[in-house]
């Protein structure tokens, strides 16, 4: 029975508790306190909000990330399948979402148009320098998902074509396939142009180098094709995909994109160490556990953890 | 409001304009699509519809049929036929022929339905022929009701059709998908509003189309029907549709 001086005490109670937890919040979330132990959010119970972009090999590495931060005790959440960068990178800034497996090239590029940087080191240091205040990029991968231009091995073989640069020598009209974005980016046909004087027409085939694009390949509708150089239809439909000596195409490694609130050492560390194991040909056997033994990313991330045995 | 007005700076700029690539090219291709798919899709469903329509077996066939095809996503319908007919207009124009047939299919037969057994029971009566019948008497009263089906049809195509670009088919939505990927969104925006500009249209004209076909005998006598109704039901010549009204 709760008299009317009961009932007071009771507010003023639950009015003291609720101050006094949100002191200790505004004490944890102090942006000055950093010398305190180790701790930011993650470390005192605030769980690490990892996303991914609403491609499967994407979300397959974000899950290995969730999952080896839990083998870690370190708490996760999982925001997966979230669009485009111009959806997720705001996000990531504002620390909604935290933690986000990248791709070096295509990310220095989305930040800096103009980037001249080639090689996997340029563009991951030239990367470091590009992101907004408040991201950070841990160690990247050696496992690279870039585009790359793949032809099927009969015209390979019957033009002498192994690498973009012996494209000028073939004399049959050329058409490039790809995502309707391919035909303004700079590694698109102005830039094999510019680059290797190769004249291509252009086939908008927005699957982003899926069945479709293959099919077009094989109907010889389109002689060269845009594919993920991870994707492991690659080596199934037997594509000789194009070497690039000239540097057209920006290396474009993984890397955990990371909210500087939330990288602390013990989560760097962890990411870190599964960065460093994750192999361009391990990404590709991610890949075709997803697409040809429809797999769960649940699955195969578990697998590939327990293969690595890193924790 | 700032980026509405990029979009419609986008459709006037001449050099988005003309060319292959243009969109004067690409609405025209969206158009072909829409009636291409409507007309091939008519072939298909009209005389499909007034047999059924007519002879009143398959009825439940046709609605089961109609109501099925309906719920098919045509994304997934257009990436499989690409597969199987090759990147360009084919896939598309039969992904298109599928989403048309149940509308025109339902007006067809639903149009026939619609007229009253009395007055089929009448033309009969005066010595009409199975065949006049159904060209005196059952095609003109349905056809407001056929106009609906092929209204909605060529509603559903001229939107869808912006899918065509998916599998290298042209139309409009080459400037969405590009506007899309290339954060181009007065592009995306312009291509958009030229889309609904060109439904909202064809639908204006469905509706006048829809109204001029009603058979005059039938709207002469709804308009001089201005008595008081009596308790008795009577025989009417078909039921007029007031559909936009």
């Amino acid at each position: 029975m709760f008299t009317a001086i009961k009932k007071g005490r009771l507010l003023t109670g639950l009015v003291a508790v609720g101050a006094v937890v949100a002191l200790a919040g505004c004490a944890s979330g102090d942006p000055l306190d950093t010398s305190s132990t180790s701790g930011g959010d993650a470390a005192e119970g605030g769980a690490i909000v990892i996303g991914s972009q609403a491609y499967y090999s994407n979300e397959i590495i974000a899950e290995i990330y969730a999952q080896a931060l839990e083998a870690n005790d370190i708490e996760v959440e999982r925001q997966f399948n979230i669009g485009q960068r111009d959806a997720y990178l705001p996000a990531l800034e504002s620390g909604e979402v935290q933690l986000f497996p990248e791709y070096t090239g295509n990310l220095l590029q989305y930040y800096d148009p103009e980037t001249t940087a080639k090689t996997s080191d340029d563009v991951y240091s030239a990367l470091a320098g590009a992101l907004p205040e408040g991201l950070e990029v841990l160690d990247q991968a050696p496992a690279t998902d870039q585009d790359s231009y793949n032809v099927t091995k009969e015209f390979s073989e019957s033009n002498g074509v192994t690498s973009l640069s012996d494209l000028a020598s073939v004399t049959t009209p050329l058409t490039l396939g790809g995502n309707s974005e391919l035909q303004t980016r700079p590694y698109g046909p102005e830039g094999l142009l510019a680059t290797y004087g190769v004249t291509v027409g252009f086939t908008p085939i927005e699957d982003s180098g899926g069945p479709l694009t293959l099919q077009a390949l094989k109907d010889n509708q389109v002689q060269l094709v845009n594919i993920y150089s991870a994707d492991p239809n690659i080596a199934a439909a037997g594509l000789v995909t194009l070497e690039d000596p000239e540097g057209l195409f920006l290396a474009s490694n993984v890397v955990p994109l990371i909210n500087t609130d939330a990288a602390t050492p013990e989560v760097s560390d962890v990411i870190n160490k599964v960065s460093a194991a994750l192999t361009a040909e391990d990404l590709v056997e991610l890949n075709s556990q997803s697409q040809n033994d429809q797999e769960s990313a649940d699955t195969i991330a578990k697998n590939w953890l327990e293969k690595v045995a890193l924790f | 409001m700032n980026l509405l007005l990029d979009g419609i700076a986008w459709i006037l700029d001449p050099a988005n304009q003309t060319g292959p690539s243009g969109w004067f090219a690409r609405l025209g291709e969206q158009l072909a699509y829409t009636f291409g798919a409507v007309a091939i899709a008519a072939l298909i469903a009209v005389p499909l519809g007034y047999l059924v329509g007519h002879t009143g077996r398959g009825r439940d066939i046709a609605v089961s049929l109609s109501g099925g095809f309906r719920a098919l996503p045509s994304l997934g319908v257009l990436i499989l036929l690409g597969l199987g007919l090759g990147i360009g207009f084919k896939a598309p124009l039969l992904t298109f022929v599928v989403l048309a047939v149940p509308p025109i299919l339902a007006g067809a037969y639903a149009g026939f339905e619609a007229v009253d057994r009395r007055t089929i029971d009448a033309a009969r009566a005066v010595g009409m022929t199975e065949s006049q019948v159904i060209r005196k008497v059952e095609v003109p009263l349905g056809l407001p009701l056929l106009i609906g089906g092929l209204r909605s049809a060529v509603l559903q195509v001229v939107a869808t059709a912006t899918l065509a670009a998916y599998v290298s088919g042209g139309a409009l939505g080459a400037f969405i998908f590009a506007g899309v990927a290339t954060r181009d969104y007065a592009q995306t925006l312009g291509a958009s509003i030229l889309v609904t500009t060109l439904a909202l249209v064809l639908e204006g004209i469905f509706a006048l189309l829809q109204k001029l076909v009603v058979p005059r005998g039938v709207v002469a006598k709804e308009l001089k029907d201005v008595r008081a109704r009596s308790s008795r039901t009577r025989a009417v010549m078909g039921t007029p549709i007031r559909e936009g009204k």
